[in-house]
């Protein structure tokens, strides 16, 4: 059994919801990198480049990389053998999100009463979390603001068993040809095919956490995230959206075990501001 | 790449080509989602815009704070398809460019074509360049909005591209087209 205080939870949501805006992750800059080497549309070139001094003024000044901080998306992975002390888990997650966002000049867009009064909760709260518990007495915190842009671009359907891998194919695809220049491309892009409805989009957003371009452990899987990869790169969305070849950096597919009568598929995309900091307590 | 000044006189909206890149300067004004809402219910109203709308650029934008000693905070484009439902009224007025991100409507690219306009988009994420190229900042209305409230910037080079312009151009479809490969 391990003992873990609120408070330190609390310091450590400040300090990962700050680094996770201001710092793009070695990864994303370096599938940048690659995409800018790659592109052949010279509109398109400009905007990787832009892309890539933003990043650098954000880190240099510690200035949030884009305007829309996000809503605060937690990810914990809770040993079962932590006992949190001096506080409830999730409120000290949510007053390290209030910390976070108010001292590093961060924006609040999260609103309350959303089909209606729509009123600013002025602090950034209530975050959204997601707890697994997993053997062991670490507790593992995985802050990942997301944007409203490429956020309002997910899709979720079940296809019918019998449309299967060319159905995933199809529907993804035309997910981010749709999504055109909206949700910021070049994207990255989650997947989580199977489960249950609410299983699939979770898995899509998780699948947002890997590695950028790193191949799933399963072969098949890896074969089909390089294809969807090259058939999305050949609608010629581009970078921004004005037309070019990079279209997404990178696909991710997660899956799980699914009904027999069903093939659930979730998107979830992810603009290039690809924003996550992770720490173990 | 080529200056140009806001307000963009009508010379100018009449050279631009969707796939035009700009750096803008001068004048442009702040607004998104609850001040559009704003500026269509005072003109139902029949009562006086905040500002004169005249010739003017409206920049779909809502920054992160002001930190000590800045200007304003990060300071990116938000998506435009949001605001297509208020841009044909506006342009009616005398609203000649916007800059935001992402698609716009049929309705919003023929009402470039009927009251001579332009469509610029900025790269969505890069706010924190695009703040470089403010070099004033003020709100001028609807102060209780919030972040949502307008602003006036003054600009200096600031980036953008030419995605409608008053012609039909669509650079969103015609760069796409020329870059699409299919199987």
């Amino acid at each position: 059994m391990k003992e873990i205080k609120a408070k330190d939870v609390t310091a450590t949501v400040a300090r990962l919801c700050k680094e996770a805006n201001f710092f793009l992750g070695e990864d994303v800059l370096a599938a940048l990198k690659k995409a800018r080497e790659e592109e052949e549309s010279p509109v398109g070139r400009q905007i990787l480049d832009q892309i890539l001094e933003n990043a650098d003024i954000a880190a240099k000044e510690e200035m949030p990389l884009c305007q829309d901080c996000g809503l605060a998306i937690v990810f914990l992975e809770i040993g079962q053998d932590v006992h949190i002390t001096g506080g409830d888990l999730y409120e000290a997650i949510d007053e390290g999100v209030r910390q976070g966002y108010s001292e590093g000049y961060l924006r609040k867009s999260a609103v309350d009463q959303p089909f209606s009064a729509r009123v600013n909760t002025k602090d950034n709260t209530p975050s959204i979390i997601h707890s697994e518990i997993v053997p062991g007495d670490k507790l593992k915190i995985i802050v990942a603001p997301k944007g409203g842009g490429s956020e309002n671009m997910s899709r979720f359907t079940v296809l019918k068993p019998a449309q299967g891998r060319q159905g995933v194919i199809d529907f993804v695809v035309s997910a981010v040809e749709e999504a055109g220049s909206n949700p910021c491309p070049p994207t990255i892009v989650g997947i989580g095919i199977g489960g249950s409805a609410e299983k699939a989009m979770i898995l899509a957003k998780k699948a947002l956490l890997r590695t950028v371009g790193e191949p799933s452990p399963d072969m098949e899987v890896a074969v089909l995230e390089n294809e969807l990869l090259r058939r999305i790169n050949t609608t010629g969305v581009g970078p921004g959206g004005v037309g070019g070849r990079i279209t997404s950096l990178a696909v991710h597919v997660e899956t799980y075990p699914a009904h027999i009568a069903s093939l659930p598929v979730a998107v979830n995309l992810q603009c290039h501001s690809a924003r996550h900091k992770e720490a173990d307590l | 790449m080529e200056r140009i000044t806001s307000p963009i006189s009508t010379d100018i909206i009449e050279k631009l080509r969707a796939g035009d890149q700009v750096l803008i300067s001068g004048v442009i004004y702040v607004g998104r989602d609850a001040a559009h809402k704003r500026l269509i219910e005072t003109l139902d109203k029949g009562e006086q815009l905040p500002f004169d709308i005249q010739g003017q650029t409206i920049y779909y934008m809502g920054p992160s704070p002001t930190k000590p000693g800045h200007v304003i905070g990060s300071a990116g484009p938000t998506t435009s398809g949001r605001m297509d439902a208020y841009t044909p009224r506006l342009l009616s007025v005398g609203l000649r460019a916007m800059i935001g991100k992402g698609l716009r409507s049929e309705a919003v690219k023929e009402a470039l074509k009927k009251h001579r306009g332009v469509y610029l988009a900025a790269v969505g994420g890069a706010a924190a360049l695009i703040a470089k190229s403010i070099t004033k900042a003020q709100t001028i209305a609807y102060e209780d909005l919030g972040p949502e409230a307008i602003l006036r910037l003054e600009v200096k080079d600031f980036p953008a591209v030419v995605i409608n312009d008053m012609y039909g151009g669509d650079l969103y479809q015609e760069g796409k087209a020329q870059y699409q490969i299919r199987a």
